[in-house]
């Protein structure tokens, strides 16, 4: 038959899922930096004055609106996702799930409805600190909107506060113990630090790119050194964060660690593999470029600490793709250690006075304005290739969740998916580059004088000043 | 006890954010499904401009939705949409497609583009239309349910009836559309209004018709409740109702035209003329009638024929710990949404609006 030749319709399901989340994930992973990026610099402009301050809150606040609505647009996908595909999952553990996305969802919406529109049409329009308190609300809801599905996610990894019924659905028995479970705090420290140093990245990028042009722009100064010293800051404690992700992951999810070490044999002392080719046939990494013991002291902070290898678990208890979680966590720590080389650098460059004229650390932060995005991307995969075969960690099957749907109709769909994405998120990317190409001016102007973003939600600022939008650059209310 | 009210109490809050999403988003597709019949391109833009700032809110309500089914009736979510597969999907896409459309035909840099776009907007209307009008009839027909979960094929939402239901509903958005061009605009644009209001209300209530015949022969239990005493004495009310609305929907189509006859210019800006926004109450209306007696036959199934309500509902920690933050959040999100219809009210001319 020919649908022999095709994937299972769990592997496409599969696919569409790690697709349209991935491709979701993006949006957020800048909305959520960006948008504290904001309040600072709104914050920045009313505590010191500077005109320069107010020009790029409204050069970046134009690339927040279209970014923030392909981030609606693609999430909307993610809530009928679960029922669609994964409706076995759905059914089990709606009853502790649900809620909390849910509350993404009523706050997203109360977001949406209530300071968006505020915070991008209504400089001028309301007094400065009203202003000022709806971006902060932005940036507070963009924190807790993560809040929710981050802790839905962990609740995934290592469910929590739940009895199991007897028709096998999982129910809530402490909501506090679900919320917060055990490896909540740390994943939204991790993911959270992650977006800002993905937006330092992008702003810094963008300043380095204009300051390559005119090195005199001194709006593209201000936004290049605002984002290095974020990364010089940040970058460092993001790797403090991730070692502390990967001992709590060794303690919950060994067999996730194993697959990002490459271990197969449980062994004291065990090497840092650098490189290597985990080959799950022959169940052992080869052609490994080793530093022996330093795997040991990474993850139990002891030269001759004990590591389990893959090989301790029964295969269908390992994860089902070794080499992708391997190579991922590689990807991931490489971007990292290439943003903390960055920051140090602008260090360096900036005690010599020659941080915004030296040509080639210019060029290598633009080179590196993807760097976040490709870290965030990475490092999700890895966690979430590392949790399988569970959906639940240790108590459903990735092979169990899945909807009874044809394989042909998960093909059709994710044909689909993958033609419209394209089209869709291309024209809004390519639109972004357009915002990115225009230099930083004095005098920028707002979101306003932009053709209205109706995404932007049920905003009655636009009408507010219908009549002063025949100005071109509407001045702030005094 | 207290869970099976608490349950109630969703039924009812889920109900009613459907309705209140197939009122708001349904005209502003009818406006994207009327698009073939308005040539004009100032019409285009004025009709587009009546919904710009109201639309997207509007949608937000699917996800309401989405989002509530699966947070208190888990069971129901997790049967109904991989029942429903490929007209949701279907659907959600041409609803992203249309978004982006309305964004990009604002942008566009040549009038070919313009109407590259304007088809977009328009197509993708009438597709995501039709896909909710599908679903709904495959919904109503049953959906065939084993140990949990849908034991269905891929292709059992197509059929005579879903595809009725489908085209149902084009007419019935479209009418919305159009009585709402007759309520947001004037001149030549608000007198096409009328025009298609006229023949899109004879379909919707043709497809009222058919779909009610139809529908107590897809399962004794409609049957029961249609026709058997003393249930009948709460389901009469409904088409009596329909033939009583009906006519007074005519009756403000003329009045509204005899007023424009008579208006001298054009209408001062931020004035509401009421009597231009009949029809389109009217029109919801039949949307209201139609939606109670679809929730007659249907209560009290979730999933017809098998699940209830209170078999699909979610433990009542679940329902409970999401209804505290539904209760504060939802009054706040309407009394914004109705500010913000107030503030956008009155006509919207050629040429004016948001550019």
């Amino acid at each position: 038959m020919l649908w022999d030749a095709f994937p299972s319709a769990l592997d496409m399901a599969r696919f569409q899922f790690a697709f349209t989340v991935t491709f979701h994930f993006l949006f957020p992973a800048f909305t959520i930096g960006l948008a504290s990026y904001l309040a600072v610099l709104e914050g920045l402009w009313l505590w010191t004055k500077r005109e320069v301050y107010l020009d790029l809150f409204r050069y970046w606040v134009k690339v927040f609106a279209v970014n923030f609505a392909m981030g609606v647009v693609s999430g909307i996908v993610m809530s009928y996702q679960f029922g669609t595909n994964w409706s076995a999952f759905s059914d089990r553990t709606g009853p502790v799930l649900g809620p909390l996305l849910g509350y993404e969802v009523l706050t997203a919406f109360f977001l949406e409805a209530g300071f968006l529109g505020v915070m991008l049409f209504g400089l001028g329009r309301v007094g400065k600190g009203l202003h000022f308190l709806a971006t902060c609300l932005v940036a507070i809801g963009t924190l807790i909107s993560g809040f929710w599905i981050l802790s839905a996610n962990s609740w995934m990894q290592t469910p929590s506060g739940y009895s199991i019924g007897p028709d096998g659905r999982f129910l809530p028995e402490d909501w506090w113990a679900i919320i917060f479970n055990p490896s909540f705090p740390l994943r939204y420290l991790h993911t959270i630090t992650g977006t800002f140093l993905t937006t330092a990245l992008i702003v810094g990028a963008v300043g380095a790119w204009h300051l390559l042009r005119n090195g005199a722009n001194e709006r593209a100064r201000v936004m290049f050194s605002m984002a290095m010293w974020m990364t010089a800051a940040v970058a460092p404690a993001q790797l403090v964060f991730g070692d502390l992700q990967g001992l709590w992951a060794l303690h919950y999810q060994p067999q996730k660690v194993a697959a990002m070490e490459g271990h197969w044999e449980t062994q004291r002392g065990a090497p840092l593999i650098l490189f290597g080719m985990p080959d799950m046939e022959r169940e052992e990494t080869r052609m490994s470029l080793e530093i022996p013991r330093l795997g040991s002291l990474i993850l139990r902070h002891d030269w001759d600490g004990e590591i389990q290898g893959l090989k301790e678990f029964p295969p269908d208890q390992r994860p089902t793709n070794v080499p992708l979680v391997f190579w991922s966590f590689r990807i991931m720590v490489a971007a990292g250690l290439l943003m903390i080389a960055l920051g140090f650098v602008s260090l360096w460059l900036r005690w010599r006075g020659t941080l915004y004229r030296t040509d080639w650390f210019l060029r290598w932060a633009v080179g590196m304005g993807p760097s976040g995005l490709i870290a965030v991307t990475f490092g999700w995969i890895t966690t979430e290739a590392g949790r399988q075969p569970f959906t639940v960690y240790g108590l459903m099957r990735t092979a169990d969740s899945v909807s009874p749907i044809a394989a042909p109709a998960v093909a059709t769909s994710l044909a689909l998916f993958i033609v419209v994405y394209f089209i869709v998120f291309g024209a809004g990317i390519w639109y972004l580059f357009r915002l990115f190409r225009h230099p930083p001016e004095a005098h920028e102007t707002g979101a306003e004088a932009e053709p209205p973003i109706r995404t932007a939600g049920i905003t009655p600022a636009p009408s507010v000043g219908r009549d002063r939008r025949h100005g071109a650059h509407p001045e702030p209310a005094e | 006890m207290i869970n099976e009210t608490v349950a109630v109490i969703w039924a009812l809050l889920i109900a009613t954010g459907i309705f209140l999403y197939v009122c708001m988003d349904g005209f502003d597709l009818g406006v994207g499904i009327l698009f073939p019949w308005l040539r004009d391109r100032e019409d285009r833009d004025t009709a587009v401009n009546t919904v710009a700032p109201v639309w997207d809110g509007n949608e937000t309500w699917l996800v309401l939705g989405g989002g509530g089914l699966f947070a208190v009736f888990p069971l129901a979510y997790a049967v109904i949409l991989p029942a429903l597969y490929m007209p949701l999907i279907v659907m959600l896409l041409a609803l992203i497609f249309r978004g982006v459309a309305f964004e990009m035909r604002f942008r566009a840099e040549t009038p070919k583009q313009r109407l590259w776009w304007d088809r977009a907007f328009s197509g993708g209307s009438m597709v995501a239309t039709f896909c909710q009008g599908i679903a709904l009839g495959a919904l109503v027909q049953g959906i065939e349910v084993e140990e949990r979960a849908y034991a269905g094929g891929w292709w059992d939402w197509v059929s005579g009836f879903s595809v009725l239901t489908g085209l149902a509903l084009l007419a019935g958005y479209g009418l919305l559309g159009a009585c709402w061009l007759i309520w947001k605009t004037e001149g030549a644009l608000q007198d096409r209004g009328r025009e298609l209001a006229r023949w899109l209300g004879s379909l919707t209530l043709g497809f009222i018709l058919v779909v009610s015949l139809v529908m107590p022969f897809l399962q004794p239990e409609f049957r029961a409740r249609w026709f058997d005493f003393p249930a009948i004495l709460l389901a009469l009310p409904v088409p009596v109702l329909v033939v009583l609305l009906a006519w007074r929907f005519y009756r403000a189509l003329d009045e509204s035209e005899e007023a424009a006859r008579k208006r001298p210019g054009p209408v001062p800006p931020r004035q509401v003329l009421w009597h231009d926004g009949v029809p389109f109450f009217c029109a919801l209306g039949l949307f209201l009638l139609s939606y109670i007696g679809l929730g007659i036959s249907m209560w009290p199934m979730i999933v017809p024929p098998e699940i209830t309500i209170w078999e699909a509902a979610a433990p009542e920690s679940t329902q409970v710990f999401i209804l505290v933050g539904a209760a504060i959040l939802i009054p706040i999100i309407l009394a914004y949404t109705g500010y913000v219809y107030w503030l956008f009210r009155g006509k919207v001319q050629a040429g004016q609006g948001y550019h």
